[in-house]
């Protein structure tokens, strides 16, 4: 008796403890808030050169998992050789695709099929010139199928002429539509005219590759930061192939040095938000990105920067599970679901990481017309959250599938943040939807992919990122047959608009415009083939002091080719 | 003795055989594909990037040759670090964990033993008290609590070593293995204090202490080397288990270690990174359960290695 007192008087202390360490938290987030504010008006009062230390520290998400351009693909990867390597074209900080490796603009044949690209003196960073039998080398590298690159044929089927047969195993590699005329020219043929052919240039698996240097480095090639070269604003070093650490050292060979003001970046991997953000309270660290609860907890921090992202997120409502009719094949049941749930609120109070509510599947900032008009503009919003036209045609659904109760499944990712919000989808589906019994499968990637590719789900909760800036890269997501469809989505109509926006219509932009608007309405809110979520957003903690950093709606997210440090010291 | 330790090899390559075999086919059962980006490939493409990693070939062809491989030592290539082969990226992981690990056990396993002593000796006093509640908290408190607490305290407030990374040489080592060490610490002080009071009542301690023997003999010639043999059997997992990483502390302190990647290994479908890992675990632990068996006979003359004949 005597014992177990004492064991619940410490018990207790203990608990105490803990508390008081949570208030205590809490003061010196506060003070250390208002020392910051302080230092960001000093610095801004007193900064007027840039410094002259220009060194910039940050933390990535995940490590790089190569440097072999043929045979990347992910997000980090792409970020580095974007700084690190350059192609034809680069994006600039206002997101357009400007010549970089070519010498200023290509000469295009009449039918837009033949680009002609003049290459600028320009070195690698060993000092040897970058060559038009670079890029041809690269090119055909990525397609011949002893590299089985999964970008390259992605990136260049349908685009680049003989892609499709070639990677279809018909044509051989070294037909492809890229030829170096000599040293410093470079032909390229396509497949069909591409409007967007030159920004698709600033994407890393079209960057160039000294042939004579990867064959000598044989199977080393690529495997460390010593192992590649380079040509663009930095070079790589201290990465070890698999290491969670990186350097960018600026680049003296690069043929736009002057422009580029950092000396140093260095990059560590830190896969736990609440460590990257001590490290920048520190000061270790000059940027971090927050996500879940540190997103509210840091959302009215002065140096947070909201970032809107291109990725959008939506219902993929599947209209023949596992080969039988379900519900979502009533155009009124996803009518129902598309509109009958507060986007405003998920994404202000469940999500609170500077995503925004999206009634459209083409994002906001990613496509513009000649005179800068976002192609947002057209449709608007398509499926914004109508209670009263819910229900209305969750009436009419019903009565048509003869029923009262429905019950779907929601397939959705296993992250703490998703959990939440396919909780809130329930509960607010539920109530608006009379009738509708909503149950929750939450799975790993890997798991829901392969529910996806075998149509076994409801209606699943997915996103799509665009791999270049044309409304395409989403509108031919829902071709019927299509990889990505696998929710037995079919129209004539929008097949036949989608032929005519990558076929004939490709030399004639605005009827093309006017197209992928009629695409995307037809998508989105007349067959309501998908129920758009939310358009993705980031929240990045960001020192006062580091300027110019150009986020990119495609390819690499990041440039640092334009930053600077300002007003540190 | 020899005879006794040559089948025990015996079995440690059964056993790993069939390690081997058990782990090759739940891991074909996992759902997915380890192919990032699948979906976006045409059906030639794809075949054409399973042909490059076997995955085109039925499942009985593929384990016999990623046996024949493996008994060449070739682990693979990784799907998620394309160009790094698997025996390389362990080896660069392991070397961080290994001293993570050995420090957290060979601190928590030493301040475990005192506190157990103490307790133990000082039975329902103020002392005993004390290390059970500090065994209490350290079993029901999980270790990323300690890192978390750790971290802030000793990095961010009092800036006594770093936060995360690993840069600062045994500095960055230090925070993750006093966070590692309070698991083996509790249990090593529980499991010390609780056998030790048992041996202390028995009768040949009554007798030690009847013929004269002082204190200190008592409990450490006679009571303490008896309370390790049960300490030493939970000891060997629990050793195999920190020496090859602790992916939460790991990856709260950013450490290029190996467990926080055999996670992510699983959650990619890397297949060989996988086997690999898991391979080197089994090895590991089957090697640590062997030492634990020697060591038997070595703390406990009782325990005779005979071999078989008997």
């Amino acid at each position: 008796m005597k014992n177990s007192k004492f064991l619940w008087l410490f018990g207790l202390m203990l608990v105490l403890s803990v508390f008081l360490a949570a208030c205590g938290d809490k003061e010196d987030a506060t003070t250390t808030k208002e020392d910051k504010n302080s230092t960001t008006e000093t610095s801004k009062e007193t900064a007027a050169v840039i410094d002259e230390d220009q060194v910039l520290n940050l933390i990535e998400g995940a490590e790089i998992p190569t440097m072999d351009s043929s045979l990347m693909t992910d997000q980090v990867g792409f970020i580095v050789l974007n700084n690190v390597n350059e192609g034809l074209y680069r994006l600039n900080p206002e997101n357009v695709a400007v010549p970089a490796i070519s010498d200023g603009e290509p000469t295009v044949s009449e039918d837009g099929l033949v680009y002609t690209f003049k290459i600028r003196d320009a070195n690698w960073s060993d000092g040897s010139p970058v060559t038009a039998n670079d890029f041809e080398y690269a090119w055909k590298r990525a397609m011949n199928p002893d590299m089985a690159s999964e970008y390259g044929p992605y990136m260049m089927s349908g685009v680049i002429k003989n892609a499709t047969e070639i990677s279809e195993g018909t044509v051989d590699y070294n037909e492809l539509g890229i030829k170096a005329l000599d040293e410093k020219t470079l032909e390229v043929t396509l497949e069909k005219p591409v409007p967007y052919f030159l920004s698709l240039m600033s994407f890393g698996t079209f960057y160039p590759l000294k042939e004579a240097f990867v064959t000598a480095q044989g199977d080393n090639y690529a495997k460390n930061s010593d192992s590649v070269l380079y040509n663009g604003p930095f070079t790589l070093a201290d990465w070890d192939g698999t290491g969670l650490t990186w350097k960018y050292l600026k680049n003296d060979q690069y043929w736009d040095k002057d422009t580029v003001k950092l000396t140093e970046i260095n990059v560590d991997v830190v896969k736990e938000v609440p460590t990257a953000v001590n490290l920048y309270t520190n000061g270790e660290k000059d940027r971090v990105g927050l996500s879940g609860d540190y997103a509210s907890q840091y959302a009215d921090d002065p140096e947070v920067v909201n970032q809107p992202d291109t990725a959008v997120y939506y219902f993929k409502y599947n209209q023949e599970r596992l080969g039988k009719k379900s519900p979502l094949a009533n155009v009124n049941i996803r009518e129902a679901i598309s509109k009958g749930f507060n986007k405003e609120d998920l994404t202000s109070v469940v999500l609170a990481n500077g995503s925004m509510p999206a009634s459209y599947l083409i994002p906001k900032d990613f496509y513009f017309d000649e005179d800068g008009n976002d192609f947002r503009g057209v449709n608007g919003d398509m499926t914004a959250f109508d209670l009263e036209a819910a229900q209305a045609a969750w009436e009419k659904g019903l009565a048509e599938l003869g029923v009262k109760e429905i019950s779907i499944e929601l397939l959705g990712s296993d992250s703490d943040v998703s959990k939440k919000m396919d909780e809130y989808l329930k509960s607010q589906l539920e109530k608006n939807l009379p009738g509708l019994k909503m149950s929750l499968k939450e799975v790993p990637f890997a798991v829901r992919l392969d529910l996806d590719t075998n149509q076994d789900y409801d209606i699943e909760f997915a996103g799509w990122g665009p791999d270049y800036q044309d409304p395409y890269s989403f509108l031919n997501l829902w071709e019927t047959g299509g990889g990505n469809n696998h929710m037995s989505y079919s129209s004539s109509e929008y097949d036949q608009l989608l032929k005519d926006i990558n076929g004939k219509l490709a030399l004639d932009p605005e009827a093309r415009w006017n197209a992928m608007a009629k695409a995307e309405k037809l998508v989105v809110g007349e067959d309501y083939a998908i129920g758009p979520v939310y358009q993705k957003g980031a929240m990045i903690l960001e020192k006062s002091y580091v300027k110019g950093i150009a986020k990119h709606p495609f390819g690499g997210d990041y440039s640092y080719k334009w930053a600077y440090i300002e007003g540190k010291n | 003795m020899a005879k006794y330790i040559l089948r025990r090899v015996i079995y440690m390559f059964i056993t790993f055989f069939l390690i081997a075999t058990a782990t090759f086919f739940l891991m074909k059962a996992l759902p997915g594909s380890p192919i990032s980006s699948a979906a976006k490939l045409s059906p030639s493409q794809l075949a054409i990037v399973e042909a490059k990693y076997d995955l085109d070939k039925p499942v009985a062809v593929q384990y016999g040759k990623y046996m024949l491989n493996l008994a060449k030592g070739d682990l693979g290539v990784s799907f998620q670090f394309k160009n790094a082969s698997v025996t390389e990226l362990i080896m660069k992981r392991l070397g961080p964990s290994f001293l993570l690990g050995s420090q957290g056990l060979i601190l928590g396993v030493a301040i475990g033993i005192i506190l157990g002593m103490i307790a133990a000796l000082r039975q329902n006093t103020i002392w005993d008290y004390g290390s059970t509640l500090i065994a209490i908290i350290g079993i029901s408190i999980p270790s990323f609590v300690f890192a978390t607490l750790l971290q802030y305290w000793l990095a961010v407030k009092w800036q006594i070593f770093p936060v995360a990374l690993w840069k600062d040489g045994w500095m960055s080592s230090v925070l993750p293995s006093i966070a590692l060490a309070m698991g083996p610490l509790a249990t090593a002080s529980r499991f010390i204090r609780t056998e030790m009071i048992e041996v202390l009542g028995s009768d040949y301690i009554t007798l030690a202490k009847s013929k004269g023997a002082s204190g200190f003999e008592v409990a450490f010639k006679h009571a303490f080397r008896n309370a390790l043999i049960p300490l030493v059997t939970v000891l060997g997992p629990l050793a195999a288990g920190l020496l090859t990483g602790s992916l939460v502390i790991e990856k709260i302190f950013a450490i290029p270690g190996i467990g926080e990647q055999f996670v992510k290994s699983i959650m990619t479908d890397d297949f060989p990174i996988i086997m690999g890992t898991t391979l080197f675990f089994s090895a590991f632990l089957i090697l640590v359960i062997f030492v634990v068996d020697i060591l038997y006979g070595i703390i406990d003359p009782r325990i005779r290695l005979s071999g078989g004949s008997n």
